[in-house]
This record gives structure tokens, sequence and C-alpha cells, in this order.
């Protein structure tokens, strides 16, 4: 069995293909299918070395771990890939491979680490020790000071802004956060399943092959309390026990990988850094509902998690764990990739399916729900990447383990992508009930330049914008609803004060708009009606009689539209219009836009600071600047396209204004 | 995408790659993302030979093309430049980051430049969200492009050396 460890060259070429000998049996060993849970254990008893260094329970110091086998883990989420991670892992293995030291210290690129502000990050074991903002200049000076001296790279460290204290270990944005969805994701090589399978994966499919029955895992999964994560939040139990109960030959599960909220990146990192986590949740799945095949309907725009998926796919087949007669039981179940194309409303499941069966990706009217017909006309289950990856750690640790997590109706954890206006972007797991506030103010570390926060957007497009005064309310779906967003799948935009909530409204509904796939005419005329009356406010075109307007439709859009897409697209502009109703006031009646965006509202004045120095009159592209060399210069309003050009050449403080 | 190889190559790769698929009219969506792939582009002629390979209308392969954002029926330049539009972008200045790519390009987005250097479109949230605003050119993401001298230097790294 081959216990190779995996190095960052082969990771690097991920772009040209699959080319691993874990990937592509026929290149490498072949290896032995698992015929049963033994052989499973075996194998997982082998690879517990591959792991072994990134145990830390004390962490060593520096110094000693000299000597010791160290692993370094370079971040390779969405972000630091980004910012270069790819680079600094390759620079890493020449600088080592240069001094001889490839044997001692082994390079990983694993999943995303979730701090991304500070980006690209490294961590290395057993020392137990992280670095942020790393860049390829620094490489040579972490293998010399860090590996061959065993000092600390100061300068590296993670600092806190406030108090400026330095933390090589424990950075506070880990605090109160609690990783069950993202386990392995940053822990494992996501290329290797024999670090997978070392980190107690493929066990929960083991034990609900060999040791449960089909309805006791669909009880397991109803106790422990498990919503949908992708945003409605139906619990996952009775999903599927209404699958399997559906009378038909065949049943399909299918997962849903079209993350399409704009902002959001959690289904992503769970896709490149723990793919087998999704597959093994599948296997479970299909077992428990009486499926045979299984789908991954994945964004074309995720390449590197297309690339994973690939891997880890070939992978499960090598290993017995898909296919026929899986670890010696009678089950059968394969797994097939579909790619989306681009279209937001395939997140909705009976659009998705539709899309699965290569046709237009339009929702139809439900019931029947996919769960009585669904692909292809049989029962089909669909779940989303962040719940699959759940069920293990469910099956594995039990219901109850999972429900005392949580809030009474709302439990586990959730993930959050956190950005925007935050000090510390990233991707956050929180239990559910924690608050808003925790979310930014501790873990997100307040908002940037030291503003004033002004309100939270979760929930992408089919969801609200939170004021102030709901941050101290703790975070679940029914709490969400009531405040009149919603849980959504989990992006976390937060606004400040520069933020003007009728042009984030005007933004979401451009989305849906742009989005609307035409079916039915509440969404496709509606949303397109709904952004012109928000277009006529930014351009203080409106009247009160528009506002009122705008408010009615958004209501008729609710109650009539054909699928989620359509009856959650009013719920940016009715959560704004709740709670900042005096801006749209504002917009409409003083023609003035508070937060100082909507372009067509700003006012440029020269006032008596101006020294003449005529640099406004030469950069003007209406040529409405009037005056003469060192006199005030005067701005024709009537003319004045507001582009800023004169308040941007302007050298003198405070002789343009805006407001 | 690839000039040299000529037209016939390329319906020769498209075939044989149908030609491989056990259920063909179930994966139009496959089969159009591999067309794309190899011409670049769907025009026409390309859309009306799946049809008849798959034995489906043409009318039903010109309804998904037409449906999803992927799929093109223009060719793109040889550089296409994307502006995350997504909410974390959007919120950091991804407005005013298109419309210094539109001044410097000198063409709206969904444009290409006419030396065809250049396409500038938008998408939807890459996941760099803590590089917000970013901008990808031709798959590489370059982040916090604030400053119009930032967006000039890295559109000169693909323009040719003249």
């Amino acid at each position: 069995m081959s216990t190779q460890v995996y190095t960052i060259s082969r990771i690097l070429n991920y772009e040209h293909g699959v080319s691993t000998k874990e990937a592509s049996p026929k290149e490498g060993k072949c290896h032995m299918k698992l015929k049963n849970t033994d052989a499973l254990n075996e194998l997982q008893a082998q690879s517990l070395k591959l792991l072994e260094s990134r145990q830390v329970i004390d962490s060593v110091g520096t110094k000693n771990a000299q000597g010791l086998v160290r692993h370094v883990m370079v971040c390779g989420g969405p972000g630091c890939h980004s910012s270069g991670s790819p680079r600094i892992a390759e620079r890493l293995e020449e600088e080592l491979n240069k001094r001889g030291l490839t044997e001692q210290i082994k390079v990983f690129q694993p999943g995303c680490f979730g701090f991304c502000e500070k980006g690209p990050m490294i961590e290395i074991f057993p020392d137990n020790v992280t670095y942020c903002e790393v860049s390829e200049e620094d490489v040579t000076t972490i293998v010399e000071e860090h590996f061959i001296q065993g000092n600390l790279v100061e300068h590296l460290v993670f600092m806190d802004p406030n108090t400026k204290e330095r933390f090589a270990t424990n950075i506070p944005f880990y605090d109160g956060q609690l990783r069950i969805a993202l386990r392995n994701v940053g822990y494992i090589a996501p290329e290797n399943i024999l670090e997978y399978i070392a980190a107690d994966g493929y066990q929960a499919l083991a034990k609900v092959l060999f040791t449960m029955k089909p309805f006791e895992v669909i009880d397991v999964l109803k106790q422990s309390g498990l919503r949908g994560r992708g945003g409605a939040g139906f619990p996952t139990g009775t999903k599927w026990e209404f699958t399997r109960k559906s009378e038909a030959d065949q049943r399909y599960i299918i997962c849903n990988a079209d993350e399409g909220d704009p902002g959001a990146f959690m289904d992503r990192s769970v896709l490149e850094g723990d793919p087998h986590s999704v597959l093994e949740a599948m296997l479970i799945a299909g077992s428990a509902i009486g499926a045979s095949e299984g789908f991954i309907y994945v964004r074309a725009e995720y390449p590197a998690a297309i690339h994973r998926l690939k891997i880890a796919i070939a992978q499960a087949r090598e290993y017995g764990l898909l296919g026929k007669g899986i670890l010696g039981s009678d089950f059968c179940f394969d797994i097939e990739l579909k790619l989306g194309a681009g279209a937001f409303v395939c997140g909705e499941e009976t659009a998705l399916i539709h899309s699965i069966e290569g046709a237009r990706g339009e929702p139809s009217v439900k019931p029947p729900f996919p769960a009585q017909k669904g692909l292809w006309g049989k029962p089909t289950c669909v779940n989303n990447v962040e719940t699959l990856a759940n069920i293990p750690p469910i099956i594995l640790k039990g219901a109850e383990w999972f429900s005392a997590i949580g809030t009474e109706k709302s439990k586990g954890t959730k993930v959050f992508a956190l950005a925007g206006k935050v000090n510390n972007v990233g991707l956050v797991e929180v239990p559910m009930g924690t608050t808003l506030r925790q979310i930014i103010f501790d873990i997100g570390g307040g908002i940037k330049q030291r503003k004033t926060f002004k309100a939270a957007q979760t929930g992408g497009p089919s969801g609200g914008c939170i004021p102030t005064k709901y941050l101290d309310s703790p975070i679940d779906y029914e709490s969400l609803t009531a405040i009149g967003s919603m849980m959504g799948s989990g992006g976390l935009i937060v606004l400040d004060e520069d933020d003007c909530m009728v042009n984030i409204a005007k933004f979401f509904q451009e989305f849906t708009m742009d989005e609307s796939c035409g079916r039915c005419t509440a969404c496709r005329v509606g949303t397109k009606r709904l952004y012109e009356i928000l277009t006529k406010i930014t351009e203080g075109k409106a009247s009160l009689e528009d506002l009122d307007n705008l408010e009615r439709l958004c209501h008729i859009i609710k109650d009539t539209a054909l699928c989620g897409l359509g009856q959650s697209a009013p719920n940016p502009i009715l959560s704004t219009l709740k709670y900042f109703r005096e801006e749209y006031i504002a917009h409409v009646v003083d023609k003035t836009c508070p937060a100082g965006v909507c372009k067509h509202l700003l006012k440029y004045e020269i006032t008596d600071k101006c020294v003449g120095c005529t640099l406004c009159v030469k950069k003007c592209p209406m040529h409405c600047i009037t005056g003469t060399v060192k006199k005030r210069h005067i701005i024709d309003q009537e003319r004045c396209l507001k582009c800023g050009a004169c308040m941007d050449q302007c050298r003198v403080v405070g002789a343009i204004i805006c407001h | 995408m690839c000039d040299s190889a000529s037209p016939n190559q390329f319906a020769q790769k498209l075939d044989s790659y149908i030609d491989s698929l056990t259920h063909k009219k179930e994966n139009l969506i496959g089969v159009l993302h591999y067309a794309q792939e190899i011409y670049g582009y769907l025009p026409d002629n390309v859309q009306w030979h799946i049809a008849q390979r798959l034995d489906i209308p043409s009318a039903t392969v010109y309804g998904v093309v037409s449906f999803y954002s992927f799929f093109t029926m223009i060719p793109r330049g040889e550089h296409v430049v994307n502006v995350c539009t997504g909410t974390a972008c959007f919120v950091r200045g991804a407005e005013k980051l298109k419309e210094e790519l539109e001044n410097q390009l000198k063409i709206k987005a969904g444009e290409t430049t006419p030396d065809n250097l250049f396409t500038l479109e938008t998408l939807r949230c890459v996941g760099a969200c803590g590089l917000a605003p970013v901008m990808i050119v031709d798959g590489e993401v370059h982040g916090r492009m604030h400053e119009a001298q930032d967006i000039n230097e890295v559109l000169a790294k693909y323009r040719p050396e003249s």
C-alpha cells in the first residue's frame, strides 16, 4: 500500500489535468480494493503516520522541533491561491531541496485556513507556528531562520492591530469557532485519500453499511436536527425519508455545488479542501435512501474544485469505495460530475435537475417535489455541499453530540464567508446561535479603518440587511427570517457608514434581474420594474408615489413568483425599506444621498479656499468650470456630470467639496 | 482559441468526443462546454452540427446556449479581463474598477477591443474576497485594484511588447 507523502510539485500540476498515481490506476501501482471494514481499519492504521506530525496537543517550541519531521502547510484556499501561495510552496520546496532538507521537512498545500485577510498563510508543525502575509521573498528567511536556526520569524507572526500583541499560535480569529463541516479543510492534503482515511474517513460509511439499517440512519439524521445549509433550512433527515418512501425502481442523490451567491465561497472551500467528505456523505445518503447513482452539480467557474473532485472520485473508485460491492457489502454506488454553465437559478433544485438533464435550467412548480419526481422522473434527494460535509461526523459521533450544539431549532454550526468592510475577511464556522456582534467584532476584528458599522447583509440576493439594533440577536434560521433576512448559503457582507442602502438594494436587484430565468412573469418583468424604480430613486427622479409602488410590487412578486429566486428577490429592498426608510426618503424628497454614493445626487462645489490654479478647468470633460488664474472658480451645476475629475485633480484640501 | 488548427480538426475532435459518450442528449451541456473549449465560442454552424450529432432540434441547442451565461456566441479577444462584481468587491469599489477598465481599454463591459487583444466582462465572486476589488485576466487574479496606475500595470503585462 502506498504511503508516499503527497508533494507540492504534483499538486501544482493540477491545471494540466489529472496525472497523479492515485488518480490513475494504470500509471502507478494498482491498489487493492478494500474488501471489508478490517481492510479499511488496517489502511487507516497504516496511514495515521501521515498526519502524525500535525497532531499537536502541546506545541513543541521551534527549537525543540529541530530534527523532527516537520510539515509545512501552505494555504491553498481561493484567497491565498490568488495572492500567490502556489509559488510560495514551490519556492519552499526549491529552498529545502537546495539544502537537502526535503526528507525532514515536507511541504503540503491543503485547503483554506479561513483567515483570508492575512493570506498567504503558512503553518508549521509540530512547532504549531503560523506565519501571515508571507511573500516569495520571505521563503529564504523562513528556511534560514526558522528551520535552520530554530528562531521565530517575528515580523511574519500575526499582530493584533489594536493591542499590538503578537500570536504565533492561537490567533484570536479562531476563538469561538467550531469546525465540523470544515474539520479537515486546511488540515489534510485534499488530493490524497489516505490522509482522509487517516482522519477517520469512510468510517461513517462502514458503520452505516454494516451496523445500521437505512431507517436507522435516517432516524439519526432526524434526531440530530441537521437542516439544509443551502439556505432554506429544510430538515435533511425528513428529506431523505420522503425520498426513501417514494416507490421507484431507481432513486438519485444530487450534491448541489452550484454556489452562486456573490460573495460566498463556503462550498468551494469544502470541495477544494475536503472533497472526500462530500463523497462519503453521498454514499451514506445513497445507502439510506436506496440510490445507486449520484451526481455532483458543480459550477464551471470552480476549476480547482472540479479538479479535486475528479481526483477524489478516481481514488475512491480505485479503493473500492465507489462502484460495485462497496467494502464487500452488496451496496453499489457511483458518482458522476456535472458542470454548471453560469446560471444562478440552477441553485434551485428543480432548475438544477433540468440542467443535469441537459436542458435550460428553468424551475418547475412544486409539488411534485424532487423527492417524489425528480431527475428523469425518479425520486431524487438534493443536498447542499455543507449539509453533506456535516453528515459523516454525525454518524460517527451520534445525533446527541450534534444536537447539543446550536439553538433549539437550529442545530450544529454554520460556515460564513465574512467579507466587506470588516478587518478580518475570511471563512468562519461558528455554532448556531452565535451573535452577529461576536462574528463581526470578535472574530472579524471590527470595521475597517475604524468606521461605523451600518448593516450586515446575509443570504445574498435572497436575504436582507440587518441593522445595528440586531447585532446581539443570536443567528439561526428562525431569528434571521424574523428580522427580514435569511440564513442563505452563508455569505455575510459587512457594510459601513459609507455604503448607501438604496444602492445596495439596487445592486442585488440588478443581480436578480440578470439571473431571472424568464419563466414566470412576476420575476421576469417584476424584477426589471423594481430595478427601474430603484434607478429613478438613486438618480433623484422618484416621487413618494414611486416609493409606494416599489413596496407594493415587492409584495406582489413575493406572492406570485414561481420559485425561490423570484419569491425572495424583493427581500433586499423590503429589509432596507424597513430599517433604512429614512435613506430612501432622503433620496426621494431631499434629493440627497446621505452616504454620498449615488452620483446623480452629489453636488460638487468650489469653496473660497480655491487658489485659482486652473487644474480643474483643464480636466473637466464638460468644460463647465469657469474662472481665471488666481481667482476662485465656479462649477456650472446644470452641466456638471458629477464625474469627480475636478476633485481628483485639486491639490488644495477643501477647495472642492462634494455633498 | 487555437487559430492554427483547421476547422476540420476541430470538428473531428468534437465528433470523437460525442462518439465517446454513452448518453448523448443528456450531455448537451457537457458537449457545449467541450465545443467552446476547442472553438473558443459557439457560432451557429457549431450549434447546428451538435444538434445533428445529438439528434435534437437546433432550437433546443440554441435555447440552452442562450440560457447559460458561460456560453458565448461571439468570439472573445486574446485576453479576457473579468471584473468581479460579487458583493464583497462591490462594496469595496468594483464599480470604479470597472469604469477605470472601460476607460483604459476604451470599450464597455461585454465588448472586445478593435485589435482583438482584450475582452472585458464581469463575473460574480471568485472567492478572493480578502483581496477585493479584484480583476481576473485569463484566470489569474489581481487583487486590491484601487488605483488607475495599478490597473494600467496589470494590463501592460498582457500587451505585446512594441
